[in-house]
């Protein structure tokens, strides 16, 4: 059985809480005591109907208000695959809890109201979707029962998206009509719909294909940690600690370390439960080399003739998600795999407005919640890919120094 | 079902993601600690570290919030593993502060609410600047919305609404002297992953989680045991049922369910089929309001 991340963005009105409500309680995953509390709290707040948003608004100030402003995770399992699903508020002003969900799934759930079509909350969700490369995205065309099922107006839906998605980078677009509160394609194929000829959204959760969403052709092994015992019995061990963020890494591989640039072999591979041969992603190994060469926490293991550039200077497109306005000139700590650094703002070209994809160059600060693209400049050569070929050496977040809050969250752009 | 080529099962990929997290702690913070309390969880969360530091020592202290109110099995428990593994245990005493004056029990008995002072307490003398827990998301819906790298003022606070954003796999460990970082690798894993790893790593828990017979009595709808923490009252019958225990926790508020389950295997047939959460089907610190986890979280609890 594999795991399955997807991220589900949208707001209450569009039948997000009731979809996931359904693909929880469909696959028996919420349990007799929570759906009492849920009916408990509906009535008690003189609600008609029980309401399921209640059941993953966790935090009293969303009940309270009857708002998400938080992600929430939540999980399922079928027979076939186990699922974590981070479910993020759909509003502007959580474009970050997006970003954030959005980061480590592998496909996305994008939900549009039937009667509404493409809305300037559809096109944002679209685009971060794109900007943080998640491999598939659903287009779950909702409240099809309040359309007449018409087949016209979801065809007309997709059309409107897919000129849209067009001008995005999203490899694997599906689109589904459904009615999350009547139950149609969430679970079983709607028999109001004969015209629709795909599967139902779990269905298609279930079977999508994500084995080859995996980068396996360039090794990158970011090493986090040296084990070296102090016991006499293993004084001789010396291991690099890690976990694969692409590439196949196999015993006897010949390896360049960066930034040291020394070649050696792979002497051994060391998983939870024993030796390996290979190690893939996203593998929690502990790689022996043949020789003695000086690395630390931060660097990374590689293979020669396929390696990511030392740069000191990045360009990226960065989320800003503090209060206080990243500004030109302003220094920021850098988390990059597992070396920590110190960055300096050198520009600001531009603002990417997320809903019309529009680029305004007359900005000089990033404020909350809104995406630009950033020119940095580090204390120390960052080792990084592009990150449309690799989700974790192309990745950084931006933490304040004096509050050490996470403020900003990074893809790296090689051009 | 088979794997296919290059793709780690869900259990495999939860392990990875786990040992990367641990290993972040002990890479990133200066004085972590692991809390161990003997329970499913943290039983699982001291594996993934001996894994990950093999063939090195676990790095770091165990540390266990003795309620003094506590099941003889789960301490013998906790004794063993400690021998077996080299660990270096760390107990918080409940009962020490208690007789300190330090902290009062509450009118019914129970102690859960005063481990939270001990915990701020221990970890302010041991100056732990991360405590790693077992804790999940799918326990409790505060919980669904805690992050993985849990920051915490210097008075062990959490605060809801102004938590870190945490994205990919990089985890925010900085903090300033006081401060500390509360630590759940297991944050993805659900009840039933966490019974599959038990089994499919061969892993040894307390003896109370398997179906047994013991004198129980019945309060709040729940199956207590009837021992010197938890005391029957006039009119409740005391009788002998076969039972096993969801979770471990104080005496004096987890109950047992009722089960035939005496295997591992029978264990992961009644979890997959059962319709109450573990710990509104045992826990009774849970059930004094809507947001009573939260509250608690708030104050420093787990």
């Amino acid at each position: 059985m594999d795991l399955l991340r997807f991220a589900t963005a949208g707001s209450v009105d569009d039948g997000k809480s009731t979809l996931i409500g359904r693909l929880l309680f469909d696959s028996k995953t919420i349990f007799e005591d929570q759906l009492e509390a849920v009916e408990l709290a509906s009535k008690s707040r003189g609600n008609e109907y029980t309401d399921l948003s209640l059941l993953t608004d966790g935090l009293r100030a969303e009940r309270e208000q009857g708002i998400t402003i938080d992600v929430a995770y939540r999980y399922f399992a079928t027979p076939r695959r186990k699922f974590i699903i981070a479910d993020t508020p759909g509003h502007q002003q959580y474009t970050r809890n997006m970003v954030t969900g959005a980061s480590t799934a592998d496909l996305a759930i994008i939900l549009v109201d039937a009667r509404k079509g493409m809305t300037e909350q559809s096109r944002r969700h679209a685009t971060i979707a794109s900007l943080l490369r998640v491999p598939h995205v659903v287009l779950a065309v909702n409240k099809m029962d309040l359309v007449d099922w018409s087949e016209e107006r979801f065809n007309e839906i997709y059309e409107e998206f897919s000129l849209f998605s067009s001008k995005l980078d999203i490899p694997d677009l599906t689109a589904i009509p459904l009615s999350a509160l009547e139950g149609d394609n969430v679970v079983e194929r709607s028999e109001n719909m004969p015209w629709y000829g795909g599967s139902s959204l779990l269905y298609h959760l279930e079977h999508v294909h994500i084995a080859s969403d995996k980068n396996l052709q360039d090794v990158r092994f970011p090493v986090q940690f040296v084990i070296r015992p102090q016991q006499s019995n293993a004084r001789d061990y010396r291991g690099f600690a890690g976990q694969v963020a692409s590439g196949i890494l196999k015993v006897g591989d010949e390896v360049l370390a960066l930034p040291s640039g020394l070649t050696t072999k792979v002497a051994a591979i060391d998983g939870p439960s024993g030796p390996l041969d290979e190690a893939f992603p996203a593998m929690s190994v502990t790689v022996r080399l043949e020789d003695e060469i000086d690395i630390s926490r931060g660097d990374i293991i590689c293979r020669v003739g396929n390696h990511p550039e030392p740069t000191q200077d990045v360009e990226a497109m960065v989320c800003w998600m503090d209060q206080d306005a990243l500004t030109v000139g302003r220094k920021l700590g850098i988390f990059h795999t597992s070396r920590m650094a110190r960055a300096m703002v050198k520009d600001i070209p531009y603002e990417l407005n997320v809903n019309t994809l529009h680029r305004d160059s007359e900005i000089n600060q990033l404020n909350l919640n809104s995406i630009g693209r950033v020119k940095l400049r580090v204390t120390t050569p960052l080792l990084v890919d592009d990150y449309d070929h690799n989700r974790t050496t192309g990745s950084f977040i931006l933490i304040d120094e004096a509050t050490n809050r996470t403020v900003g969250a990074g893809v790296i752009r090689d051009s | 079902m088979t794997q296919p080529a290059h793709m780690l099962s869900q259990l495999d990929a939860l392990e990875a993601e786990g040992i990367h997290i641990v290993r972040e702690v002990v890479a990133q913070m200066e004085r972590p600690a692991l809390l161990f309390s003997g329970g499913k969880d943290s039983i699982c969360l001291l594996h993934l570290a001996i894994k990950a530091f093999a063939p090195a020592a676990v790095p770091m202290p165990v540390v266990h919030i003795d309620t003094g109110q506590n099941f003889p099995e789960v301490l013998e428990y906790r004794d063993r593993i400690v021998e077996k593994y080299g660990l270096n245990l760390v107990v918080g005493s409940v009962q020490d502060a208690i007789d300190a004056g330090t902290v009062r029990e509450e009118p019914n008995g129970s102690r859960n609410r005063i481990q939270t002072p001990v915990l701020l307490d221990t970890i302010e003398k041991n100056r732990f600047d991360a405590c790693m827990g077992g804790a999940r998301r799918d326990e409790e819906k505060a919980r669904a919305k805690e992050r993985v790298f849990s920051f915490r003022d210097d008075f062990g606070q959490w605060d809801p609404r102004n938590q870190r954003p945490e994205l990919w796999n990089l985890y925010n460990g900085k903090v300033h002297p006081g401060e500390s970082i509360r630590v759940f690798p297991l944050s993805n894993w659900t009840e039933l992953d966490i019974w599959d790893y038990i089994r499919s790593r061969d892993i040894e828990v307390p003896s109370i989680y398997y179906a047994h017979d013991r004198e129980v009595f019945l309060r709040d709808g729940m199956w207590m045991a009837a021992n010197e923490f938890a005391v029957p009252g006039d009119g409740d019958e005391v009788v002998t049922k076969k039972v096993r225990y969801r979770t471990v926790g104080d005496a004096t508020l987890t109950a047992a369910v009722e089960s035939e389950a005496d295997t591992i295997d029978k264990i992961i047939e009644e979890t997959a089929a059962t319709r109450l959460t573990e710990r509104g089907a045992t826990r009774g610190d849970d059930r004094v309001s809507e947001a009573a986890m939260e509250d608690r979280k708030k104050e420093g609890y787990f």
